[in-house]
């Protein structure tokens, strides 16, 4: 069984695999219970499972493990809690941009990437930025509007 | 490889213990999330608590700290149900809402308020608390009194704290109740706190679970594990009632850990490891037998037309509709077609059931845990009161979705087994086999009098029957269970008539005896299309008589919260007062046009108006929707923002359906099953929307769940007739079918190219 180090969260860690086609997502969510990402498609299609690999956002759900060594991951959980949440996570709190929440993690990884890149888009630019997600509950006018708080923050 | 081979300590990656202990309590073996949950979320034995929903500690339970746990029997599908019965709840106990805890959906200690469906939720779930709440406070007043040496009425329970309403030292509410139970009926002749002097109702206050779904902490039911639980994929047959053939079990073993679970036609892998099911799910060789049990979806709605009738049903008969469209002046007639949609929930469904001898813990995001409960024992041969089924979120579901039929995955797989079982389904899984909302036909005919009255209006639609009883479950099927097969897709007939004056009116309906596909409700049921045929059809009248589609409208309604909504959209969407189509040609190639619609859900509950300005390139057939403004009014309002979002989200995953949505399925199987074969609208594709929301403190409150999706597909519509002159009477209005509209109809509607 090969073992695959890489960084996650700001810490080194290592993880073993039969198979190193699995997807980042089985070994994040099982070996590293890390749940905020979420299984959706499998497909790459819908961007719920969307963390960041040297600070690109990347689907996990299609990253097998092997392309993780040696990399930096960063996963919702790495970017801000509760308490102490960073400024995307703030600002789509304080837009309540969320429904059922199950894609606002992905969403807000993409987010992330986008601002790190392009620290004032437009609202078209965000669109774009976020035309690879998926919200089923029609969140679309908070979301968008919390990315453009957070590019103020 | 199953265990897990982490180093690590859970603060190293970004989640506290303090995260941990908030949720769970325990915190654990080794490094695992297993206990990453709420304490009530776990199985425990039964707790003595109180169930009947005629006793107050059903609903409410007293601690010492001060604080009070709502239980409610409906279910919080990132609706904003828990934040919004707390403030009910708060209300009337005067007691601020941070005090205050909902547990929702759990059998083990949530008395059965029945499904969360047709917005109800707090119309009955909250009224329900409402009412325990306000039993509870009369209750709290007279130990207040008693500890207080003063008369019930001089007092009052503000902050935690009874005391006399004129000021002067109180008595908090944990002195006086602790964590003790009150051991009383609920009065329904309790007095509500006057609506006037709402302090907490009515207040904008955030959601308890949006910061945690935010940061990645919230616990969704597919972030649940036990200690020793497997993980299972269940392989589904390549057509609908389809029998299992053969297994090649060596076909996964290059596998580590996998197991094949075969009961029946019912197949599934399971594995310690997650990936390992996954993988071995893909390689499992299996031949099925071949079914052609469908239609086909082309042509959908001719097979509906001709399908066999089980039998008709008068809706609504006032007057003679046939005789007085006879002698109209003019006489107008359209036909509409909606088709077979999906919940599409974004996360497939999942489930974990834990069965031992005839009892079991069944963890699921069902929408009506109560009703899993009861089926799920009948059906798998279990002692009910030895069933709990516990809610954890999913994602959104806007109905039934797959998430009763997982949850009989795991049952059978557990019992089979006698381990734990996670199952989670895929993609795949969940939009082709999720129960679906129904295709729906309508013929509305309609007479105009010289001066454009609607002297008839006649409505004829074709539904699929519904037959009573429990939906049957996949896994039951397929194990060859016996067990109910019943057929629901909720009060799908509702709304088919006009809300506009007119003395003869009837709406027939031809229950069809064959459906397609397993029917399901799916947000607004029926209503959906309904209002979508009857709203175009008031645009087209509106057309033919030659005037405004408000002034059209305003002219034929006399009731003033109906006349409100339209005129406080009309004014804040800039409404110009004209007739369709729009005689100007828009920015460039693209056709620019506006379009509104109204309904009063169900004809007796939320008055919903709502305008869009859109913009069709013919070029493409692409309709761009730019801006939408609606106003609404539900009665009372419970919490503002979380109101607003769920109409936002209403309008906006309605304009999804009417643009893009329709499950297709060839003779064997649905083939829409990802988001390439069901896309569904996209970021680029947001409109900006603007939602109006009218407060009326004096009238009862509405849910609002589905309401303002009624109106959309008729809106959307009406600005395509207004931007180009085509009526688009089939939904989706995808760019091809656009396209093909433009180019064979477009000619002659006198608009200049």
């Amino acid at each position: 069984m090969a073992s695959y180090a890489f960084r996650l969260n700001g810490r080194a860690v290592s993880a073993d695999s039969w198979d190193p086609a699995q997807p980042l997502l089985y070994v994040l969510r099982g070996r590293f219970a890390l749940h905020g990402l979420k299984y959706g498609c499998g497909l790459s299609q819908c961007g719920a499972c969307t963390v960041l690999m040297d600070g690109k956002a990347v689907r996990s759900c299609m990253t097998p493990i092997s392309r993780a060594a040696g990399r930096t991951i960063t996963t919702i959980e790495g970017l801000g809690t509760r308490d102490k949440p960073d400024r995307v996570q703030a600002a789509f709190i304080a837009e309540q941009a969320a429904q059922c929440g199950y894609c606002t993690s992905g969403m807000i990884m993409t987010a992330v990437a986008l601002l790190s890149t392009t620290s004032s888009p437009t609202i078209d630019q965000v669109k774009q930025g976020l035309a690879g997600h998926v919200c089923r509950c029609g969140t679309h006018t908070r979301i968008l509007r919390a990315v453009v708080r957070a590019s103020k923050a | 490889m199953a265990t897990p081979q982490s180093r690590l300590q859970p603060d190293t990656l970004g989640i506290s213990r303090r995260d941990l202990l908030k949720l769970g309590g325990a915190v654990i073996v080794s490094f695992a999330f297993e206990a990453a949950l709420p304490d009530w979320a776990r199985a425990q034995p039964a707790t003595g608590k109180p169930l009947d929903p005629t006793d107050v500690d059903s609903f409410l339970a007293f601690h010492a700290d001060g604080t009070v746990t709502i239980y409610t029997g409906k279910v919080d599908v990132g609706t904003g149900l828990r934040i919004a019965v707390a403030q009910m709840a708060a209300e009337e106990l005067g007691i601020p809402a941070q005090r205050v805890t909902v547990v929702d959906g759990d059998t083990g200690v949530c008395p059965d308020q029945g499904g969360t469906g047709g917005s109800t939720g707090l119309t009955r779930g909250g009224a329900d608390v409402r009412q325990a709440a306000a039993t509870a406070r009369q209750a709290l007043l007279a130990l207040g009194a008693t500890r207080l040496n003063r008369p019930i009425a001089e007092l009052t329970i503000a902050n935690g704290e009874v005391r006399p309403a004129a000021g002067g030292a109180g008595v908090t509410v944990a002195t006086l109740i602790g964590d003790r139970r009150l051991s009383l009926k609920v009065d329904a002749k309790a007095p509500l706190r006057d609506p006037l002097h709402y302090t907490v109702v009515g207040q904008p206050l955030p959601r308890p679970d949006v910061p945690d779904k935010c940061t990645g902490r919230h616990v969704y039911v597919h972030d649940f594990t036990l200690p020793g639980m497997l993980h299972a994929r269940v392989i589904r047959p390549n057509a609908i009632g389809a029998a299992l053939v053969s297994v090649d079990e060596s076909s996964v073993r290059g596998i580590p850990d996998v197991r094949v679970v075969r009961v029946g036609s019912f197949l599934a892998i399971v594995a310690p490891d997650e990936w390992a099911a996954v993988k071995a799910a893909g390689m499992l060789k299996a031949v099925w037998s071949d079914e052609q049990r469908l239609p086909g979806s082309d042509g959908l709605d001719r097979w509906t037309r001709a399908a066999a009738v089980d039998h008709d049903q008068t809706a609504i008969d006032r007057g003679d509709a046939m005789t007085a469209i006879g002698g109209a002046a003019q006489k107008l007639s359209a036909t509409y077609f909606w088709p077979f949609q999906s919940h599409a929930s974004l996360g497939p469904c999942c489930a974990v059931a834990d069965v031992r001898g005839d009892g079991a813990t069944i963890w699921s995001s069902s929408q009506g845990t109560h009703g899993l409960r009861t089926n799920l024992s009948k059906v798998f041969g279990l002692a009910p009161d030895k069933v709990r089924v516990v809610f954890l979120d999913g994602s959104g579901s806007y109905g039934t979705n797959g998430g009763d039929h997982v949850a009989a995955d795991a049952v059978l797989l557990s019992k089979t087994i006698g381990q734990p079982v996670r199952v989670q389904w895929t993609r795949q899984d969940e939009t082709g086999w999720d129960p679906k909302g129904p295709q729906q036909l309508l013929d509305i005919q309609a007479g105009l009098d010289a001066a454009g009255r609607i002297v008839g209006w006649a409505t004829q639609m074709w539904l699929p029957n519904q037959a009573p009883g429990a939906r049957a479950l996949l896994a039951a099927d397929a194990a060859g269970l016996p067990q109910e097969h019943g057929a629901g897709a909720g009060a799908i007939t509702q709304n088919g008539d006009p809300p506009y004056q007119t003395d003869h009116v009837r709406v027939l309906v031809h229950w069809t005896k064959e459906a397609p596909l397993q029917l399901s409700n799916l947000r607004a049921p029926g209503k959906i299309a309904n209002v979508f045929a009857v709203e175009s059809f008031t645009d087209e009248l509106a057309a033919a008589a030659g005037a405004d589609p408000i002034a059209f409208r305003l002219e034929r309604l006399t009731d003033p919260r109906a006349i409100e909504v339209i005129r406080r959209t009309a004014q804040a969407f800039g409404w110009q007062t004209r007739r369709s189509p729009n005689p100007r040609t828009g920015t460039g190639s693209l056709l620019e046009g506006r379009g509104m619609a109204y309904m009063r859900y169900k004809q007796a509950e939320n008055y919903v108006a709502l305008a869009m300005d859109v913009a069709v390139d013919p070029a493409t057939g692409r309709i761009g929707v730019r801006r939408v403004v609606c106003a609404h009014d539900c009665g009372l309002i419970v919490n503002p923002d979380a109101l607003k979002n769920q109409v936002e989200g209403c309008i906006v995953q309605t304009l999804s359906r009417a643009l893009h949505e329709e499950v297709t399925f060839d003779r064997s199987r649905v083939t829409s099953v990802d988001w390439a074969s069901y896309p569904v609208l996209r970021f680029p594709e947001a409109p900006q929307v603007e939602v109006i929301l009218i407060d009326r403190p004096d009238q009862p409150l509405l849910g609002a769940g589905e309401a303002a999706t009624a109106p959309v597909a008729a809106a959307l519509a009406n600005a395509v007739f207004d931007a180009t002159g085509v009526r688009l009477r089939t939904v989706p209005f995808t760019q091809e079918r656009v396209k093909a509209a433009l180019a064979t109809e477009r000619k002659g509607t006198g608009i200049v190219q």
